[in-house]
């Protein structure tokens, strides 16, 4: 396919590792790489532990440097916009109005955070991370003590509630729920994480619903106002209640979009032409019953790879996308690892011992082994990834 | 910035300038060096930026010795592990690692 351009939209984790990943396959056309924030593809895992604590400053962020992108010859334009697809015409439409032709293209749009549908939400004291303007204003934000209320108790919120109160901050956690990572991982591991906070002084409430969120227009915050008349006093809110996949371009083009655009088992949409990866894209997976919707590195660099692969092969001896999914969090010293998706199990395993702070908890659904959930048991959580690795591949062979 | 060089089985080497608070595996990353796949993106828990620095180097360089958990992951490596094993995503980066030289294992995930 030398000569045919291939455009790659969003320039995260995903995106970056497309375009790397065509080159190592061998790819020789064109690259285009379009990113809307102004820096070149970062780490954005740190954002919430490392850059936040103040132990890695935004330099040391960067995936690549920018000889990498020059030597790889691949075209990186940050600070831009797409305005959208004009399929008919195989071309993405900048905000400039220029247009990048395409004969194969890439979205790799990724997430954006959820926002708190209540009165006081869009008051400057209120924040999410996702990006690193966002995590250098909290970081800044952090530099003096703080009340800080962190709402939702999700990977996000609780990492933002570790460092902020490492740090010395008085930190309450709210949360809908009866505990922490309810969506994610299974009643032991929640209880574990819950301990950690508790023991390092984060209040955490849970089963609370936020009624508003307080304070003056033009100045400080005051508070976050629950159901039933409760207030928490505040000086700074996080919100962490999820995100959404970006779905916004696919869906304006005409590509099949549910909660996230729709993909086939080689990561392409609806048009053969357009590919999605990462946390924008929803595919079939071995390892679970339903179309799945991921927000991990790892998901983003196997897609990213997987689609690459699909495309600079041009779809022969083409391999569906199987990688196991794994996850990780770091909570204080703590580490937890996630193999599989252990969402829908019907029956746990324990191994090691929670009081220790090392254990494992494996999940069943039936007879079958979903997931691992480890907590500083590394090695444990490999052999997981491997052992579920060859059941999903015998599983795909069936 | 301090240099630092890896070195292959078969002989050849790549030397790159890294960026001091980083790691010896993002070294690596961020220039494409290859020999280091780095798979979790340096949490310390994939093992595959598996590489080997001899002991004095460490000591010389004021590198840290390997945490429990660093040292139950490098049982795990494709390579298998050696006294001076290493994971290079655990190796801070600073002034005083300026020439150093490690040499990086046949591969980092199965064949």
């Amino acid at each position: 396919m030398a000569g045919s351009p291939i455009v790659i939209v969003g320039a995260g984790q995903g995106g970056m590792q497309a375009a790397a990943s065509l080159r190592d396959a061998g790819f020789d056309g064109p690259v285009t790489l379009v990113g809307a924030e102004p820096q070149p593809p970062y780490d954005r895992p740190p954002l919430s532990k490392q850059y936040l604590n103040g132990e890695v400053d935004a330099a040391a962020l960067a995936l690549r440097t920018p000889a990498f992108y020059q030597n790889q010859d691949i075209d990186l334009r940050v600070d831009t916009r797409v305005a959208g697809i004009d399929r008919a015409n195989a071309a993405v439409v900048l905000d400039s109005g220029a247009r990048l032709p395409y004969e194969r293209l890439i979205l790799a749009t990724g997430s954006i955070p959820r926002r708190l549908p209540v009165p006081g939400a869009d008051h400057p004291g209120v924040l999410v991370l996702r990006t690193l303007a966002q995590a250098r204003v909290l970081r800044d934000r952090l530099a003096a003590p703080r009340r800080v209320v962190v709402i939702g108790a999700g990977f996000t919120g609780l990492e933002v509630a570790a460092a902020a109160r490492s740090a010395g901050h008085e930190v309450t956690v709210i949360e809908a729920l009866d505990r922490v990572l309810a969506r994610a991982v299974s009643v032991p591991v929640s209880e574990h994480v819950t301990r950690l906070h508790r023991g390092r002084g984060v209040d955490i409430r849970f089963g609370r619903q936020v009624e508003a969120i307080e304070g003056e227009a033009d100045g400080p915050l005051r508070a976050v106002r629950l159901a039933g008349g409760e207030s928490v006093p505040a000086d700074l809110v996080v919100v962490g209640i999820g995100v959404v996949p970006d779905t916004a371009l696919a869906a304006e083009a005409g590509l099949a979009v549910a909660n996230g655009v729709v993909v086939d088992a080689y990561l392409r949409t609806s048009d053969p032409a357009i590919h999605a990866i990462g946390d924008c894209a929803l595919f079939p997976s071995p390892f679970a019953d339903d179309p799945l919707r991921l927000e991990s590195v790892q998901n983003a660099v196997d897609q990213a790879k997987c689609a690459a692969e699909f495309i600079a092969k041009d779809g022969l001896a083409a391999r569906p996308y199987s990688a196991v999914p794994w996850f990780w969090t770091d909570q204080y010293s703590d580490k937890l690892q996630i193999a599989g998706i252990t969402t829908g199990h019907d029956r746990t395993e324990l191994a090691g011992d929670p009081e220790q702070g090392r254990f494992s908890v494996h999940c069943f659904r039936g007879e079958r082994l979903v997931g691992v959930e480890s907590i500083n048991r590394p090695a444990e959580h490999i052999k997981a990834r491997r052992q579920l690795a060859a059941a999903g591949t015998l599983a795909g062979a069936v | 910035m301090p240099q630092i060089t890896y070195v292959r089985t078969d002989g050849t080497s790549d030397t790159v300038e890294v960026p001091v608070g980083t790691s010896v595996m993002r070294g690596a990353v961020r220039e494409g060096v290859a020999g280091i796949v780095a798979e979790c993106g340096g949490a310390g828990m994939c093992g595959t930026c598996h590489i080997f620095l001899p002991e004095e180097q460490r000591l010389a360089r004021g590198i840290a010795p390997i945490h429990p958990l660093e040292d139950e992951v490098l049982e795990t490596t494709s390579c298998p592990r050696r006294e001076n094993s290493r994971l290079g995503c655990q190796l801070a980066v600073t002034e005083r690692c300026d020439g150093l030289a490690v040499d990086l294992p046949e591969h980092q995930v199965l064949p």
